[in-house]
């Protein structure tokens, strides 16, 4: 009698214990998601300066009978000069240059695309908000301490003045930025865009798919149902939990020494990269492949057999359906792995400073992780919310892909 | 009376252990033949060398000679797929597909090619699930999934399944120790009914069922056929000392 005491407080003990660690789990990822969330949701905004711009024909080398071609060709360079002429009267070259810096050097190429689009403004003036340069953007948004000696400032006191004075007359402003999804890599933070990484990383994946989930669906159906279980299939079923377990840059090591060392395949494409992950799910795909053949009855086995289908109409026809949902969410967490791997992509080159967004696997491209690890290698401040909103998306696709896990099991499933 | 099945000094082993010892059988003609025994005495295992679902298990081995119609089954000219279409089995467990009732009849006829014409195949489902005894009770869901039926439902569909590719042999392991005893006896009626186009080889547990719906029984022990016969005397004046101990319920 006198234990039933004890009993019960080592199951409040545990029960506590239990809550505690649920707690502390919950913790930690809100405090990741709070952090990620404050650092990187400025990306998405983009501080402008409203301008006034004259569309002087002499500062052009185009004018409205220009052809579409000629206009994108054309440089803007003289004519954004003349825009900061027009608008701050009286500048030493001194001065000129540091407003020019309060811009994006994008500046032109913001007036060509407008003139593009709206070839009448010729010896008109409009007023458009041009995007400012990452260094004020950060200033504006508070990233920047003001309070500061000049000499560690990136702004100096003389774009301050000139700041002030924007703002109060209500020029600066914020718009939402659609070039972080728009646009591919860039030196300059305000411009840099995150579309180049996410559709390298789109393709690695689709190749990915392609090669690994045939292979890796039709190997654990001749493992599971063809094979005689012996030495040769445990040494096979051994080695290849062991290969799920080898780190992914082991996986990248051989996507760099066979495919592009022996095959002699580009370096630096989607279609290597999307491969060599397809090497490091393909493990992962096996597993979750055969666990879910091994789950169907035998007796459905035994119902097709008795009524002479073969061992291949049995499998095709009833026991590869059945394993189908366990298969797919198998696979798709495999490709949400692959997703958020960097270390094979950094082997076969899919790390680099890419400003054209590809157009199809063979294209060099980056993926979203390792663009994530670029910019965060960058000096700039402006990199640092670019980083942050890049594992925000990182993160976007994995619960979507994870999610559509859930979804696809649902939907195959069999009820019985 | 004609044999369609008969066996000759078979014998299997389970890797090391024999199951079957130098068993001689064999079975007439529409009628129904009941394997009975206690539990672990071979009768489910010699039953599945039938139709050869024991080379579906790696460790089984089976020897001696088993004809059917004058042919060795285990020859290397049949095919076995081919076999199983003229031997159809039932199992312990109803084992529907889970896929539509239709589509659980006509999944045999459909892969050994029978016709391509929708209404043939129709014409196909209807006639085995009459036979099977089910047709009325499911002719307005055939879309619905054969395992959404009743046990005893399952079981009659499973041999719906069975008679659809047209065998001559139903070879059933079983069928109703799943079942509550209304299913059990709508099942036993129908065997009956079935004899009349199909040879029926039954493994059952109950000797009351085997007195009900058999014309002959073998009682098997420890692997070995003890004593074979019609089942009127097998259940009323056994030669064998043991069978009498059996069917009075003294052991098993």
């Amino acid at each position: 009698m006198s234990n039933i005491k004890k009993r019960l407080s080592a199951e409040r003990r545990f029960k506590f214990y239990g809550q505690v660690g649920v707690f502390l789990s919950l913790l930690f990822v809100s405090l990741l998601i709070i952090k990620i969330f404050s650092t990187g949701s400025g990306a998405f905004f983009r501080t402008t300066i409203e301008t006034d711009i004259f569309f002087d024909p002499e500062l052009m080398n185009v004018d409205q009978n220009s052809s579409d071609k000629e206009i994108s060709r054309a440089s803007f360079e003289k004519l954004a000069d003349g825009v900061i002429d027009f608008n701050f009267k009286n500048l030493s070259e001194d001065e000129f240059i540091k407003i020019r810096e309060m811009y994006t050097r994008r500046f032109d190429y913001q007036l060509r695309d407008y003139f593009l689009k709206n070839k009448e403004v010729i010896n008109n003036t409009v007023t458009l908000e041009i995007s400012a340069s990452s260094d004020l953007d950060q200033i504006v948004k508070g990233n920047y301490p003001r309070n500061v000696p000049e000499s560690q400032r990136k702004i100096n006191d003389y774009q301050l003045t000139i700041l002030d004075e924007l703002t109060s007359k209500e020029k600066i402003g914020s718009t939402f930025n659609l070039w972080f999804f728009t646009n591919g890599d860039s030196r300059d933070p305000e411009t840099a865009g995150i579309l180049g990484a996410i559709m390298g990383s789109l393709y690695a994946l689709m190749i990915c798919l392609v090669f690994a989930f045939p292979i890796g669906l039709f190997a654990s159906v001749y493992l599971e149902e063809f094979t005689k279980p012996g030495k040769m299939t445990d040494l096979i079923e051994v080695n290849i939990n062991n290969l799920a377990a080898v780190p992914s840059i082991v996986f990248g090591l051989l996507g760099l020494g066979m495919l592009i060392g022996v095959f002699n395949m580009p370096f630096q494409v989607p279609l290597v990269g999307g491969l060599t992950l397809g090497f490091m799910t393909l493990p992962t795909i096996i597993i979750a492949c055969r666990s879910s053949l091994r789950a169907v009855p035998p007796s459905i086995r035994h119902g097709a057999l008795a009524l002479g289908a073969t061992k291949v109409q049995t499998t095709f026809h009833h026991v590869v359906p059945l394993a189908l949902p366990g298969t797919l969410t198998g696979t798709i967490i495999g490709m949400a792995q692959a997703l958020g791997e960097t270390a094979p992509l950094l082997m076969v080159g899919m790390v680099a400073f890419v400003m054209e967004i590809p157009g199809g696997p063979l294209d060099p491209a980056t993926g979203l992780p390792s663009q994530i690890y670029l910019w965060s290698e960058s000096a700039e401040r402006g990199f640092i919310e670019k980083t942050s909103a890049g594992i925000m998306l990182l993160l976007l696709f994995l619960i979507v892909m994870n999610l559509a896990a859930i979804l696809i099991r649902r939907k195959v499933e069999v009820k019985w | 009376m004609v044999n369609i099945i008969s066996t000759k000094n078979v014998n299997v082993h389970y890797g090391d252990k024999q199951a079957i010892n130098n068993i001689s059988l064999d079975f007439m003609k529409n009628k129904v033949t009941a394997l009975i025994g206690p539990s672990g005495c071979g009768k489910s295992t010699f039953l599945r060398c039938l139709n050869r679902m024991n080379d579906v298990i790696e460790i089984c081995k089976v020897e001696g000679q088993i004809y059917m119609n004058d042919t060795d089954i285990y020859s290397n000219e049949i095919e076995v797929e081919h076999l199983r279409e003229k031997i159809g089995m039932v199992f312990q467990k109803p084992n529907p597909f889970p896929k539509s009732i239709f589509d659980n009849v006509a999944y045999g006829p459909r892969i050994h090619g029978f016709t391509d014409k929708k209404n043939e195949m129709d014409e196909i489902v209807v006639t085995a699930l009459k036979k099977a005894g089910l047709f009325e009770e499911v002719k307005d869901r055939l879309d619905d999934l054969g395992t959404s039926l009743s046990g005893g439902q399952q079981q009659r569909l499973c041999i719906a399944r069975a008679i659809a590719v047209k065998p001559e042999v139903i070879l059933m392991d079983e069928p109703c120790s799943a079942l509550d005893p209304i299913a059990t006896s709508i099942i036993e009626e129908l065997i009956t009914e079935l004899k009349e186009s199909y040879t029926i080889i039954i493994v059952t547990h109950s000797m009351q069922q085997a007195a009900r719906v058999s014309d002959k029984t073998a009682f098997f022990h420890l692997g070995n056929l003890i004593e074979e016969g019609d089942t009127t005397k097998i259940f009323t004046k056994p030669d064998n000392q043991k069978t009498n101990d059996y069917i009075t319920g003294r052991f098993g």
